[in-house]
């Protein structure tokens, strides 16, 4: 019970047989843990390597289209006429995504929902990937699609916490929600967004739950009590890289 | 004695003061814990302000940390009156992101599934709805017939309310001996059962007008504030995900796309009504036409798709059910996933469908828009 260490190290260092311990021999027909930890309770269990962790992930690469793939109508005419606004061009299962430069995010909006070609008139969904190693963490998505030449496309940002992005309510009211959820989970800053309120969480709620360093537990009491001591709390379980203890 | 004396102008005798009205979360046609302030004039409505949240359970985040098996369990708990239909927007779009064939038996399956599923959302819609607005009887004729698909759904996979009944490649069951008959025989059943609602309410004349001319919404406007599914195709747009971009065996099947005109509750009634009835067509070539095969593609145990990133949608009863699901590569777990819910979408337009309506018809307006909070709030 109060043996803290790996079940696979006794094994290591008694039994010169089992020369492949590594491979993770949880299956039913590993050896019987109990018999082993007799033997080697007499020795000093050398210490387990602490496991670096992987590096965490910087988000997918935005694949580029395949040579053969031809770029259709609504991603061509947005490639020539807004050139100077637009990144990267991406395809992946099928989708399409445009990467704008966060400055210039409503010129190129307003283009989709106003041209002929594209007339991207229904804004799906608006949502928010957070990749906490990037310099700028979030990925804003817009999900837009046309009602009347049925082709969706997605337009993507990246900002940091601070960066400001330009809200799209004024091309499509239905974005005021879709927006507010993003401000809530993700905290990024909209300007000029008519009606800036958390919208799941409560209105006094501190931090936000869908970035990645926040814990899935939940904050617990403290944070509603005493956000301060969360903070400090949790600086200091961070320091010493263990799980926080705060409930 | 002058003040007595002095004229008044009449507007200012009758004065009204705006009123603040909190209207819920604990209200029972609020169909959950949705909470609206309403502005009022009198008996008008100015302006509402929904709150939403109180049952927010964090998916998203709660999906982030479990395998991509595991998720489809979780699904079920959004728009709890229409799992199986959560769960087919979820497993394709996983078998989108891994580019998995699935066999035309599990489609078919999945398609009979998903349209039982409406027709059972749509039962429970209609009866809280002509009850919201004061027609008692057509609660109880519709839940009966509600059970009847909760029977159906009971023997092919033992739940009655959160099914868990699909898996990413295909199904974990092939339906039960005679299962296919009884759902036939249900068909013919509904058939007659719709005309019996159709009689309680369509001709009627306090339905009429508690419906009509209410929450009139034009077609630009819906799409503007990204309305979907029956509110959207009352406006007379013509949208339905299972045409403009079939999913599931949707393609192989004929069917029409009930339309409104004026864009008011009661076209949202009647198109709901027909589609009822496109439901039942469906059905009905779907089970004739079932394939012999297996119910599962080739799908490894754990899933592992490749780093990128998809957008799926399908039509459920309320609307585009979308999923947006990131894949790191590397881990068993999405490192994204999100939902886009149509009943979150379609609750934004409910402040401008009550704005100049009475209080009265606020309900009737939170009714037609058939809204879950299990998925508004998630």
């Amino acid at each position: 019970m109060s043996d803290e260490s790996p079940k696979k190290e006794p094994v290591k260092s008694t039994d010169e047989k089992k020369v492949t311990p590594s491979a993770d021999s949880a299956g039913p027909n590993g050896p019987s843990s109990t018999s082993e930890k007799a033997v080697a309770s007499p020795k000093p269990k050398p210490k387990p390597k602490p496991k670096v962790p992987p590096e965490p992930p910087k988000g997918p690469e935005d694949q580029a289209p395949p040579e053969d793939q031809v770029a259709p109508d609504f991603v061509a005419v947005v490639q020539t006429e807004m050139a100077d606004a637009i990144e990267k061009v991406s395809y992946w299962v099928g989708d399409w995504t445009i990467i704008v430069h966060t400055g210039r995010l409503l010129d190129v909006m307003r283009f989709l929902k106003q041209n002929d070609v594209t007339t991207f008139d229904y804004c799906s969904d608006i949502t928010a990937t957070d990749w906490p190693p990037r310099d700028k963490r979030f990925d804003v998505i817009y999900c837009l699609y046309s009602t009347s030449r049925r082709h969706r496309l997605r337009v993507k940002v990246r900002v940091n916490e601070t960066d400001p992005v330009e809200s799209v309510t004024v091309l499509w009211p239905g974005a005021n929600w879709l927006e507010r959820e993003v401000y809530d989970q993700f905290g990024v800053n909209f300007v000029n967004h008519p009606d800036l309120r958390r919208i799941l969480m409560p209105d006094d709620w501190q931090g936000f739950p869908q970035r990645k360093d926040y814990p899935l537990e939940g904050p617990g009491e403290l944070l509603m009590e005493n956000p301060q001591d969360w903070l400090r709390l949790r600086n200091v379980s961070d320091e010493a890289n263990t799980e926080p203890e705060i409930e | 004695m002058t003040t007595l004396d002095a004229p008044r102008a009449s507007t200012a005798q009758f004065d009204t003061n705006e009123l603040v009205l909190n209207m819920g979360p604990q209200h029972p046609s609020t169909h959950g814990v949705l909470r609206v302030v309403l502005k009022l004039d009198g008996e008008r409505v100015i302006d509402a302000d929904c709150v939403i949240g109180y049952i927010h359970r964090g998916v998203e985040k709660l999906c982030e940390n479990r395998d991509w098996t595991h998720i489809v369990l979780l699904t079920d708990r959004m728009d709890y009156v229409a799992a199986a239909t959560n769960n087919l927007g979820y497993v394709e779009a996983v078998e989108k992101l891994m580019q998995v064939e699935v066999p035309r038996r599990a489609r078919y399956i999945r398609t009979i599934l998903a349209e039982l599923q409406r027709i059972a959302s749509h039962c429970l819609w209609l009866g809280t709805h002509a009850m919201d607005i004061g027609a008692m009887t057509v609660l109880l004729y519709a839940f009966r017939e509600r059970e009847f698909i909760l029977d159906l759904f009971e023997e092919y996979c033992g739940a009655r309310l959160t099914y868990n009944s699909m898996r990413v490649g295909g199904l974990p069951l092939d339906i039960p001996p005679g299962w296919d008959k009884k759902v036939l025989s249900f068909c013919d059943l509904m058939e007659g059962k719709l005309d019996e609602y159709e009689t309680l309410l369509t001709n009627n004349r306090i339905w009429v007008q508690r419906t009509r001319n209410v929450g009139v919404i034009s077609g630009e406007e819906a799409i503007g504030l990204g309305l979907c599914g029956p509110p959207l195709r009352g406006s007379g747009v013509s949208r339905d995900l299972r045409k403009d971009e079939p999913n599931a065996a949707y393609e192989e099947f004929d069917f029409n796309v009930p339309l409104g005109t004026q864009g008011d509750t009661y076209d949202r009634y009647l198109i709901r009504m027909d589609e009822f009835r496109e439901s039942i067509r469906i059905i009905r070539q779907a089970v004739e036409g079932l394939p012999e095969g297996p119910v599962m593609g080739k799908v490894p145990r754990l899933l592992k798709p490749p780093a990128g990133e998809t957008y799926h949608a399908i039509e459920s009863p309320k609307g585009e059910l979308g999923y947006f699901l990131v894949s790191d590569g590397r881990s068993t777990n999405p490192y994204r996933f999100r939902v886009r819910p149509p009943s979150f979408c379609n609750l934004q337009g409910l402040k401008r469908l009550v704005a100049g309506h009475l209080v009265a018809d606020v309900v009737a307006l939170i009714g037609t828009i058939d809204i879950v909070l299990g998925e508004v709030d998630r």
